[in-house]
């Protein structure tokens, strides 16, 4: 039984970390941890790739290719020929 | 500066029937972009130029959600303008996010109201705002408070959220509002083939309908959890699997008169049909659950889609099988 939900695009390049935590703080789901001075991913499987946490890194440490995450989204836009899948 | 704040419409922390009622309204679906409130800046209880700053989308569940939970509190409340739609959602979209909340303290001139220079927001804004271009552009810190409003009271004693509070959680009573909304999207196809299968071909093959799609809509979004396998496709096929055992057996039972061509094509409609219905509005749920990712939804689409759409044409050749066998023979 394949499981859909253990790849996603989360990436955190930790050279680039400042510690100032805002990943932290914005992650819904626990994602990340203070480790020392820099952030550590400890539940990766578990983002949503909502990307508060690219959007709020202020040293872009952190990537994540953020979307809806709603296959009702996914099916309207490819019918309507979107690129990106929205809440309508 | 003390003649702008009294400008300020103030609002409480109580909320009133009509509220209640609004809520109501909105959580069933109904005008569902017309829950409104004016953007814009407002007062709660009697703040001076100390207090904090609050902000929210002008959807009225959000703004009531935040405005309840500040009972005894002084503060502002900055609304932004999400057209109606939630803070999470809005964040998505970019609507709540870092150029409308620029712009509305800059239009609010909210420097010259309050002294210090931060501002609370809720932590599920957190997709549409970037905190250091806030800061950037206007002077005001964010800082994210917790997911819940009703966690503020807590939170504002020392700035901080526990784990928890910054956790979204999706338990059985989040799941179980959803449902008004859900049964609503499906309604028209419920009541429309649900009728027409009556009709023409009796109350099992109606019910039969019906119970694939309130699989679902209902079952589904109480069960999640407890539906085996990871993937929301694979849970609803399950699901459907078991409603489709149901009304398969019931089939049988009640038609035993028929002959075995009959009773075979119309189970393997039952059992093909049932499952890639409910499957497919499984799949769909994922939108409406708080923790499924575009990878993940991606996926299963293309794994687990072709599959429903597969068995639906198979169901519906049986089913068309059956109806001719019944004419003809």
């Amino acid at each position: 039984m394949i499981n859909a939900y253990t790849y996603n695009t989360l990436v955190l390049i930790k050279e680039l970390c400042n510690g100032c935590r805002m990943c932290y703080y914005v992650c819904p789901h626990g994602v990340f941890k203070l480790n020392g001075k820099v952030i550590d991913i400890i539940k990766k499987e578990d983002c949503m790739e909502c990307g508060a946490c690219q959007l709020n890194c202020p040293t872009k440490a952190i990537t994540v290719d953020s979307g809806v995450g709603c296959a009702t989204a996914m099916f309207v836009a490819s019918l309507k020929r979107k690129k990106e899948p929205a809440c309508s | 500066m003390i003649g702008k704040i009294e400008y300020i419409q103030n609002v409480t922390s109580e909320l009133t029937f009509s509220n209640y009622l609004d809520h109501f309204i909105a959580r069933i679906g109904i005008k569902r972009d017309k829950h409104l409130v004016p953007p814009g800046l407002y007062k709660i209880g009697n703040p001076s130029s100390d207090s904090n700053v609050f902000v929210t989308a002008n959807y009225t569940l959000s703004f009531d959600a935040l405005r309840s939970s500040l009972k005894g509190i002084d503060g502002y409340i900055l609304v932004l303008d999400t057209k109606g739609i939630n803070v999470w959602c809005a964040a998505g979209k970019g609507t709540f996010g870092t150029d409308e909340l620029v712009k509305k303290i800059k239009e609010s001139e909210l420097e010259k109201i309050v002294d210090h220079r931060k501002i609370i927001l809720p932590q599920l804004g957190g997709p549409g705002v970037a905190a250091h271009e806030v800061k950037n552009q206007t002077g005001f810190r964010v800082l994210y408070g917790p997911v819940l409003a009703k966690d503020l009271p807590e939170y504002l004693k020392n700035n901080k959220a526990t784990p928890e509070m910054r956790s979204v959680n999706f338990r059985l009573k989040d799941r179980l509002i959803l449902i008004p909304v859900e049964i609503v999207g499906m309604l028209l196809p419920l009541i429309l083939i649900g009728t027409i299968l009556y009709f023409t071909l009796g109350i099992l093959p109606s019910l039969a309908f019906s119970s694939s799609i309130l699989a679902g809509v209902v079952l589904f979004p109480i069960l999640l959890p407890w539906l085996p396998t990871p993937n929301f496709s694979t849970k609803g096929f399950i699901l459907g699997g078991i409603v489709a055992i149901i009304f398969g057996i019931l089939n049988i039972v009640i038609n035993n008169y028929s002959s075995l061509v009959f009773l075979t094509l119309t189970t393997l409609v039952v059992l093909l049909v049932i499952p890639s219905v409910t499957a497919f509005l499984s799949l769909n749920f994922t939108g409406a659950t708080t923790f499924t990712s575009k990878s993940g939804v991606k996926k299963e689409i293309y794994t687990f889609f072709p599959k429903m759409v597969w068995m639906f044409a198979g169901g519906i050749i049986f089913f068309i099988g059956s109806i001719l066998y019944k004419i003809l023979i």
